[in-house]
């Protein structure tokens, strides 16, 4: 944490009423948001950065040679520097700017992917991945000729190093991309070991944040990652803008995503160069608002501070646990070492939906179903769990609200 | 039990706890795989066209079963084109809300209406009643 933030003491009432949709009502109650993990909510600061830009100082960025142009170029530009410091990359230029964390996957599996890697070389992945790290590997796999791994994880939801050690064995493993958080199990997993596991053998490894980045201070230096996605709606930002961190020298040897506007050095009617890194990845008008709507979250976070955000969350979790576990035929899935506020249960006699649903009714929101992890509900033998997740606003109450919601859910199943 | 639960009474909850037209029959002339890609429910649906008779067997919500189970009575002993008719009228009441006299236990799901994400569980077993159907003709 730089020494420049001046932290706050965490004050949930106050954090409470920076959100302001946490005030409605659903169905007649107050609303418990427990699905923070699938989006969160947005604070005021977020919502007030991107009006004011709206109102005062918008116009397209990188092209006018206007004041209007300029400074939205500027605010533009200066979230760059913030997801920068917040990741800690060595340079501004290693952030390009996607839509979400599923487009910056896909932009290194289309571009790394058909570029660097080789026809016979193989991609690993673990079997607890969002949908949007194995997906753009099978295409990548089906078009291009690379083969995809998956790496086990063990009964309580940690990557298993042996079955790791057994997928490297013939050396023919260029990349591993694994979540940094299951958004599943809540598992965190050990990305500096992970790393160094890679790196020893001659791979490169692709970080999965989403999930992790809401939660932790991340240090993509100290992790040693060579790639690492997030996005931003998720760390209480705009939906419509993700990033990709990426190694300098990984982004320049990289050929371009989308061509257009925005991305080229010159273009003539028979050929175009590319622009430098990370403008090559940006084809066209960007997300603007979003990205300075991104740019206040961080700021947003940052006041709080990661240390008090994840000591919050941890009894949150901790406490969520303790609660579940008391109620009977209540399974909660994965229990890793590490882990943090995402807790998937299933219930006796009562299918997720219906669990979900009854919720609802209360005014509860948790998600329910595969959560774009079907292959790891077969894993787990399930096939479909609820999923409670916890957010920086959320409270000791808000879990016990769960916890008698789901007694009634088993008075109606039970 | 309070409004929360509206959905979940008596007639659903039986036939989800206990079905009747749930398992591979011995004899059938059409089979057919429905699911659910954004949830995760799956049913695998087996008709026989003699008496319009189907069975299933279903993993996934109580909505979704008991939906198979009263569309199994309903159809029993329908023409493919009256099955039809009856999906139609079906899909009309889980979608607007209002109960068509002439479906009976069919109403039992007219609520889940209010229900808008779980319409979908409702109607599973019919579109896949539509494919085996398909596959009979």
């Amino acid at each position: 944490m730089s020494a420049s933030i001046k932290l706050q003491p965490f004050d949930l009432a106050a954090i409470r009423r920076d959100f302001p949709i946490l005030e409605s009502q659903v169905h007649g109650r107050r609303l418990v948001f427990l699905d923070s993990a699938a989006s969160a909510q947005k604070p005021r600061a977020v919502i007030d950065a991107m009006v004011f830009a709206m109102e005062h100082q918008y116009a397209n960025v990188h092209r006018g040679l206007h004041w209007m142009s300029e400074r939205t170029s500027d605010a533009y530009e200066a979230v760059r520097d913030k997801v920068a410091k917040l990741l800690n990359a060595a340079s501004r230029d290693e952030i390009v700017f996607t839509r979400n964390g599923t487009e910056s996957i896909n932009l290194v599996a289309y571009t790394y992917g058909r570029a660097i890697l080789q026809p016979g070389d193989a991609v690993v992945v673990s079997e607890m991945e969002h949908h949007a790290n194995l997906v753009p590997w099978q295409m990548l796999r089906d078009a291009h000729g690379v083969e995809l791994r998956i790496v086990k994880i063990t009964d309580a939801g940690e990557v298993d190093f042996n079955s790791l050690e057994e997928q490297f064995a013939d050396g023919r493993v260029k990349l591993l991309a694994v979540t940094h958080m299951s958004n599943v199990l809540g598992t965190y997993t050990p990305v500096e070991r992970l790393a160094k596991f890679a790196h020893e053998r001659g791979a490169k490894i692709l970080l999965d944040g989403c999930q992790a980045i809401v939660h932790r201070q991340v240090d993509v230096q100290a992790i040693d990652a060579d790639f690492y996605v997030f996005s931003g709606h998720k760390l209480y930002g705009p939906s419509g803008i993700g990033i990709l961190y990426a190694k300098r020298e990984i982004l320049e040897s990289m050929p371009p995503f989308m061509g257009g506007g925005d991305m080229i050095s010159s273009v003539s009617y028979e050929r175009s160069t590319w622009a430098k890194p990370p403008h090559r990845f940006e084809a066209g008008t960007p997300a603007i608002l979003e990205t300075i709507g991104l740019g206040a979250a961080i700021d947003y976070v940052e006041a709080i501070g990661f240390p008090a955000i994840a000591a919050h969350e941890r009894e949150l979790t901790e406490h969520a646990i303790a609660v579940l576990s008391e109620i009977s035929g209540l399974r909660i899935l994965g229990s890793a070492q590490d882990r943090g506020g995402v807790i998937s249960f299933t219930m006796e006699g009562a299918h997720a939906h219906d669990i979900a649903t009854l919720l609802d009714r209360q005014g509860i929101a948790v998600r329910a179903g595969h959560h774009c992890a079907e292959p790891l509900m077969g894993r787990l033998g399930v096939t479909a769990t609820a999923r409670a997740s916890f957010a920086l606003y959320t409270t000791i109450e808000e879990i016990d609200a769960l916890a008698a919601g789901l007694i009634r859910v088993k008075q109606v199943f039970g | 039990m309070e409004a929360s639960a509206q959905i979940y009474h008596n007639v659903i909850m039986d036939r989800f706890r206990s079905p009747r037209s749930a398992g591979r029959p011995e004899n059938f002339d059409a089979e057919a795989e429905g699911n659910n890609p954004m949830c995760g429910d799956r049913i695998h649906l087996y008709f026989g066209r003699e008496g319009a008779r189907v069975s299933h067997e279903s993993e996934g919500c109580a909505i979704m079963i008991a939906s198979a189970e009263l569309m199994a009575d309903a159809v029993a002993g329908k023409t493919p084109a009256q099955i039809r008719d009856l999906r139609a009228d079906f899909e009309s009441v889980v979608t607007t809300g209002a109960e068509n006299p002439a479906l009976g236990d069919l109403n039992a799901l007219a609520n889940i209406s209010e229900y808008r994400s779980r319409i979908r569980c409702a109607t599973l077993p019919w579109a896949t009643l539509g494919l085996a159907l398909k596959e009979a003709e």
